[in-house]
């Protein structure tokens, strides 16, 4: 049937490197020299003008950092990374800015391009006002603008770039910082600790309900540089904020490092939800270029009643290694993760979850849907785990694969500790194929070939779109269709 | 309305449809009766357009244009329905968000407009109270967890939504209980129309009971071997498939 052939090369023809936000921003950028050393962390703390305290944390985590391997468990594999090619810090040459007036217009113009309200004029005035998202946006090392901020002070709430918090609220970052993730965590989190260039900081007072969504934005721009940003939110008694982080790059035909930390902290009766749609440049049809994505974020649901919500919609990156974890230490405290883990072309991804149970009666659950296209691998590894004195605890998992073709792979590596009888854990664990009958069944009410498996993907995922704050749910909607083109046929 | 014309067909080097001619006329409902293994699926798949068959000879024309070269969206969009034997789960994709995008997809790929919601939900209403499929089935995801005669229903509700030209009815019967049978027979009935034809496929004469066919066509090994009235259904009703078993094809 020649309608059909045509289509099938219609469909070959379209690859995934189509990666819409791999342009380039050109503009003057100021470097440390290639590579780490002690001298290296002097500079990065020096252009920060760290107090001497911040300094002697990051050249312990150095030193520490030193004796460490790079972990191997993950099934994962990739060329190693030659830390000392790398810039730790690269940061565009103007000076930081005092209002939004004074970003340089090139760095305007890029998050124009992503699609980022950078202006509070234009946020407030834009095409959609009903709903005002704070943004700071992180490009490179530095934080370049933080949008609402007054109206946030208002509220009591700390919206800021990590590196000034840690001169204006020293205490609180002193408290706080590698609390959840501590410096001699994992061989990229310590990593992390010692070159960290910025982030963001947040703190939301007790019984604030932060006024509106916060947001990060992480862009890569500058050749052989790694993005080592650090974020610390901080939700004290009775209170409340959602947090949306999305990410971009551009395409590059080498690998670049992202290993970034994420801590939450949430006291008693608090509530924290972060939601993330990670779209690094995956890299090429053939496995060229693409983040490699190593991050770890945790949160500490450190007070009774409290609760940590992660999100996630990963589509892109060459490699990612991700856990973002809930520590549900407070009495009847309550962790939650749902994760979308989209992998195409020449993708890896080994993600997933760890719910440490210590607190009494406490709950979580996890939602993992992974979709596997083209040649990819897509692991889950999760661990549910209920300490001695966690009477109670309970989890809910399910861990769901969907597989498009048959050159790729989905594998599920559920963990489960249990050191308290009265614990119940709940797993279940299906894959499935998208089967030739059921795109049959669409086709013939009508739905073209790439319709059809975008419905069903989409029902597939359905549990854990619902999750994401509406406008967000769109858009990540959108990408997990654009990350699979090509992938039928 | 439709006409096939010596198609032949195999799958795996098995070939199931030898030279198969089959006229259906405008507003006509044939029927198609045969044993086990007679290529009567294989037949309505294919002209459904499933990729799985390999046509060596022959055409399908509809209203003159030959579908064999559209894909099956397109034969979709051109008219063609088949209510499937084993109507498919879509897990997650609620039963309205199905409908709706295939009402859109046929519509666009036609050149029209798409249905405003409220009609959209006004027609699906007056379709499901026609075939008593409550409000609640409509929610749910297309298909997980209904039973054998409710997907069969929902198979013709997609029907009198989409309202397509030539309707394929591959064993609507099989599975159905005396009321189930009923309101589906009601269903198609209701949607007998000058410029609608229905090729009905069935191992059992109780279905021809309710559906009650213009022509009814015999089919064995891969062809169709004896054409005649409705009486003809009755016959085989007593006299069983034995004959058309042993006789090798003409």
């Amino acid at each position: 049937m020649p309608a059909v052939q045509e289509t099938i090369d219609r469909v070959r023809s379209i690859d995934i490197d189509q990666y819409k936000y791999g342009f380039e921003t050109v503009i003057e950028m100021e470097k440390s020299e290639k590579g780490l050393s002690e001298d290296v962390i002097r500079f990065i703390s020096a252009k920060k003008n760290e107090p001497e305290w911040m300094l002697e944390w990051r050249l312990d985590a150095y030193k520490r950092w030193l004796t460490m391997k790079e972990p191997e468990w993950a099934r994962v594999d990739y060329d190693k990374v030659d830390y000392n090619d790398i810039y730790y810090y690269a940061a565009p040459k103007r000076k930081g800015p005092e209002s939004l007036d004074e970003i340089d217009p090139e760095i305007l113009k890029t998050y124009e391009k992503l699609g980022i309200p950078l202006r509070e004029v234009e946020a407030l005035e834009g095409i959609a006002p009903e709903r005002r998202v704070a943004v700071d946006a992180v490009f490179d090392s530095v934080s370049v603008a933080t949008t609402f901020k007054k109206e946030l002070e208002k509220a009591g709430v700390i919206f800021m770039p990590i590196s000034e918090a840690i001169r204006e609220y020293p205490d609180l970052v002193k408290t706080y910082l590698g609390s959840v993730v501590p410096v001699t965590d994992n061989f990229f989190a310590t990593l992390n600790s010692a070159v960290f260039s910025d982030g963001s900081f947040v703190y939301i007072p007790p019984g604030v309900r932060c006024p509106m969504e916060l947001s990060t934005y992480f862009r890569i721009n500058e050749r052989d540089t790694g993005q080592f940003e650090r974020t610390l939110i901080i939700a004290d008694k009775g209170s409340y904020v959602s947090y949306l982080e999305g990410c971009t790059a551009p395409k590059r035909d080498d690998n670049q490092l992202h290993a970034a930390v994420v801590e939450l902290v949430a006291l008693e009766d608090a509530e924290i939800k972060y939601s993330t749609v990670q779209n690094w440049y995956p890299g090429d049809n053939e496995g060229k270029g693409g983040i490699y994505n190593f991050v770890t974020k945790r949160g500490d649901c450190r007070g009774a009643r409290s609760k940590i919500s992660w999100t996630q919609v990963e589509t892109g990156s060459a490699i990612t290694w991700k856990y973002p974890s809930c520590i549900l230490r407070g009495d009847d405290s309550r962790g939650e993760f749902y994760s979308i883990a989209v992998s195409n072309g020449m993708q890896q991804v080994d993600s997933g979850t760890k719910m440490i149970h210590l607190g009494k009666n406490t709950t979580s659950r996890i939602i993992s849907k992974g979709i596997s296209a083209g040649r990819s691998q897509n692991t889950y590894r999760g661990l549910v785990s209920a300490h001695k004195k966690a009477k109670g605890a309970r989890n809910f998992t399910n861990c769901d694969s969907l597989l498009i073709g048959d050159q790729c792979g989905a594998h599920t590596v559920p963990y489960i500790e249990s050191k308290n009888a009265s614990a119940v854990f709940e797993h279940e664990a299906t894959t499935s194929k998208i089967s030739e009958d059921q795109k049959f069944y669409c086709q013939q009410r009508g739905l073209s070939e790439e319709e059809a498996t975008a419905l069903i993907v989409n029902g597939f995922v359905r549990d854990v779109l619902q999750q994401l704050p509406m406008e967000f749910a769109v858009e990540a909607q959108k990408l997990i269709s654009i990350s699979l083109e090509g992938s039928v046929g | 309305m439709l006409e096939i014309k010596n198609l032949v067909v195999q799958i795996e080097d098995n070939r199931i449809l030898n030279g198969l001619n089959l006229t259906v006329n405008d507003g006509e409902v044939a029927a198609i009766m045969g044993p086990n293994g007679s290529g009567k699926s294989t037949l309505s798949y294919v002209i459904a357009g499933k990729e799985d068959y390999e046509v060596l000879d022959g055409e399908i024309l509809l209203d003159g244009q030959n579908v064999l070269e559209m894909a099956a969206d397109e034969r979709a969009a051109a008219g063609i329905f088949l209510a499937f034997q084993y109507p498919l789960e879509i897990p997650g994709v609620g039963t309205m968000t199905f409908l709706k995008a295939c009402l859109n997809a046929q519509r666009k790929a036609r050149g029209e407009d798409e249905l405003s919601t409220p009609d959209f939900i006004r027609a699906v209403n007056a379709a499901a109270d026609k075939l008593e499929i409550n409000k609640e089935m409509l929610k749910r995801a297309l298909n997980v967890g209904f039973s054998g005669g409710e997907k069969k229903r929902m198979e013709i509700l997609q029907m009198a939504l989409l309202q397509p030209k030539f309707c394929v009815l591959d064993e609507t019967d099989s599975g159905l209980d005396i009321d189930a049978l009923r309101i589906v027979s009601e269903g198609v009935n209701a949607l007998r129309a000058q410029g609608r034809s229905f090729l009905v496929i069935t191992h059992y004469q109780r279905l021809l009971n309710h559906i009650v066919p213009d022509t009814v066509h015999v089919m064995s090994k891969g062809q169709i071997v004896k054409t005649g009235g409705k009486e003809l259904a009755l016959e085989l009703e007593a006299s069983g498939y034995a004959e058309y078993r042993t006789s090798e094809a003409a």
